[in-house]
């Protein structure tokens, strides 16, 4: 509706675009709104931290934690778990990496590189299947005795590492220190 | 409202035109009762009114069961117990909306192959098909959203699964997954968000139903010759066509009223028959049931998205040529969407100009393949995964996109139809006699 021969614009055009520059605001505004309401609110991003006594958790057994909603897996491996897990061959695995959140993300899937401390007998890990966010089955479940995810049949060894079945990625070990029988996540 | 000539509502004298010249609606609902329709519709052609019938029976059941129903994780299983014992008729009205669900499926499940096999979605009812799609993908969220709420084991674990899917995609996909859930899994907001839209979407639905039957009452109905209806003049279209109101009402309402005998003989006889009873063990985020499964009308769907493993040759070529962004599960995910999606892009993707699989010889032995390929998928979409199974799995899916990707788009151009009636009163006079026309 501008005229073509007022090369100023009239005072039409500036209702115009003031009126279009303002509705464009306020509903970009609105629907920012809208749209970050769904993200996770404050109370629910407090709770990024806690801390675990595992001096209980015995040899070749599994406590299982709630962390951030989902469940953590710390197993306390028995030696010979330990030695299946450093038998295994890299180029036999699906996921070759760490996958393992103290590690810089290069780091190889090898049975060192899963575990926090030096001899291997420590094993946490997000116990979420990494196909779609099944709980893996414990406790030596599956072909190569370690996890065992009932949805979708895959398959984790005694490393928490992928050999098996649609699930992409080994089982992700979270940020986690370990100070004798403490164990901070996150 | 352009299409085949009929007699339109004349308001009388007095209140009639009064209101009619303030607010038109007593000539709406009377020229969309009394449209024209094809006097040769089969049985077939009762669907559409179940699927109504569904529609206000979930919305009607759906209002009051929010009355009684808490969504808050520590309370809602508890409250759907509360449903079942304490609330007058609470254990009918659940059991009515928990089966309605199935029914609602049933129905589109039907009315979808009847229209897949009569070529309903050729031009020039493109858009009634692609809205119908649009409702069926309303259906599935809403169905979805509503298993959740119970808060038992499957709804749970449903819920995990399915949001997983998201995680899937590429880059945003972990932060569209926290999105949905409004936190790192699902949680109370969660089950929050997804009562307030299992409440929302039931309108969109119906909002998408006018649309539905608006488009197709400008079209008119498609019919079992899929030849259209003559429009040169209303005594000719007379001679192809009855009025919806009462002729089709009636012998809807017949069929629907055999229909309900089976579903209330299941409502009231085997309520549980078609749930899981996992879903009566409260939600439990720190273990996963043996074996999860989706309700019966995902289960086809659910297969596809299971069929397509790392091992699998396609699989390992879309993995290497997207240098690794598609993986073996993004691909899972888009194969169970692009399952959808086919299916909704079919107008554009048969190319027989012969609309009525009756006349089509070779058409006809794919699309009961096809059938038989849809229960197959629906079956093994409720196994445990197996050697054997996955390879079933792999061959029914692969057959749901060669229908529509391969052997609909050739079909249309190696197969040579058989003659078709010239006019619907033809056919209806083959079949009934011809008929004395009223009021010529």
């Amino acid at each position: 509706m501008s005229n073509a021969d007022q090369a100023e614009g009239s005072r039409r055009d500036f209702l115009y675009y003031a009126t279009g520059a303002t509705g464009a605001v306020l509903a970009g505004g609105a629907t920012w709104a809208l749209v970050d309401q769904m993200n996770p609110a404050a109370e629910v991003k407090a709770l990024s931290s806690i801390t675990v006594d595992i001096a209980a958790v015995e040899v070749g057994t599994q406590l299982t934690v709630k962390w951030l909603g989902k469940p953590v897996f710390i197993r306390h491996r028995a030696q010979k778990e330990i030695d299946a897990g450093r038998q295994v061959e890299l180029e036999d695995l699906i996921d070759k990496g760490a996958e393992n959140a103290n590690l810089p993300t290069t780091a190889e899937a090898t049975d060192e590189n899963r575990t926090l401390d030096k001899d291997g007998q420590w094993l946490v890990m997000i116990g979420v299947c990494t196909h779609l966010g099944c709980v893996p089955i414990g406790d030596g479940a599956g072909d190569f005795g370690g996890w065992f995810c009932p949805c979708h049949g895959s398959h984790y060894d005694t490393a928490g590492r992928i050999r098996k079945g649609p699930a992409p990625r080994n089982l992700a070990v979270p940020v986690a220190t370990l100070d004798k029988t403490t164990l901070k996540l996150g | 409202m352009a299409g085949i000539p009929h007699d339109h509502y004349e308001p009388k004298p007095g209140f009639e035109t009064w209101l009619h010249t303030r607010l038109p609606v007593v000539a709406l609902v009377y020229d969309t009762l009394m449209i024209p329709t094809p006097r040769n519709l089969n049985w077939w052609w009762i669907w559409g009114i179940v699927l109504a019938f569904c529609l206000v029976l979930q919305i009607a059941t759906g209002v009051v069961l929010a009355m009684h129903y808490t969504p808050q994780v520590n309370m809602a299983f508890r409250s759907v117990e509360h449903i079942m014992r304490d609330v007058n008729a609470g254990y009918m009205l659940r059991y009515l909306h928990a089966n309605g669900a199935s029914l609602f499926f049933f129905a589109v499940y039907i009315h979808i192959f009847r229209g897949l096999f009569y070529g309903s979605y050729k031009s020039p009812r493109e858009v009634t098909w692609i809205i119908g799609m649009l409702i069926y993908l309303a259906m599935m969220a809403t169905a979805f959203m509503g298993y959740v709420l119970p808060w038992g084991q499957m709804s749970f674990w449903g819920a995990t699964v399915i949001t997983g899917l998201f995680g899937a995609i590429p880059g945003i996909g972990p932060s569209i997954q926290t999105w949905l859930l409004g936190g790192p899994a699902v949680d109370n907001a969660t089950l929050n968000r997804f009562f307030s839209l299992h409440y929302l979407l039931p309108f969109v639905i119906a909002a998408l139903v006018i649309v539905h039957v608006w488009a197709f009452h400008t079209t008119g109905n498609n019919n079992p010759t899929g030849v259209e209806v003559r429009r040169g003049s209303k005594a000719e279209a007379e001679k192809d066509t009855l009025p919806f109101w009462p002729y089709f009402v009636i012998k809807d309402l017949f069929a629907l009223a055999v229909i309900l005998v089976v579903f209330f003989a299941v409502v009231g006889f085997m309520p549980n028959y078609l749930g899981h009873p996992d879903n009566y063990v409260q939600a439990n985020p720190l273990a996963t049931p043996a074996h999860i499964v989706p309700e019966w009308y995902f289960l086809p769907f659910y297969a596809i998205l299971r069929a397509f493993t790392a091992d699998v040759w396609v699989v390992q070529l879309v993995h290497f040529l997207t240098f690794g962004i598609v993986d073996a599960k993004f691909f899972g995910v888009l194969a169970m969407f692009g399952a959808i999606l086919v299916l909704a892009l079919v107008p554009w993707l048969d190319t027989s100009n012969v609309r009525s699989g009756q006349y089509r010889p070779m058409f006809k032995w794919w699309y009961r393949l096809l059938i038989v390929d849809f229960i197959v998928l629906m079956w093994v979409g409720g196994q445990t995964p197996t050697e054997l199974t996955s390879w079933i799995s792999l061959l029914a899916s692969a057959y749901w996109f060669a229908y529509f990707l391969i052997v609909l788009p050739i079909l249309g151009l190696v197969e040579k139809p058989l003659p078709q009636p010239s006019t619907i009163e033809e056919d209806f006079n083959a079949h009934y006699g011809a008929q004395p026309h009223a009021a010529e």
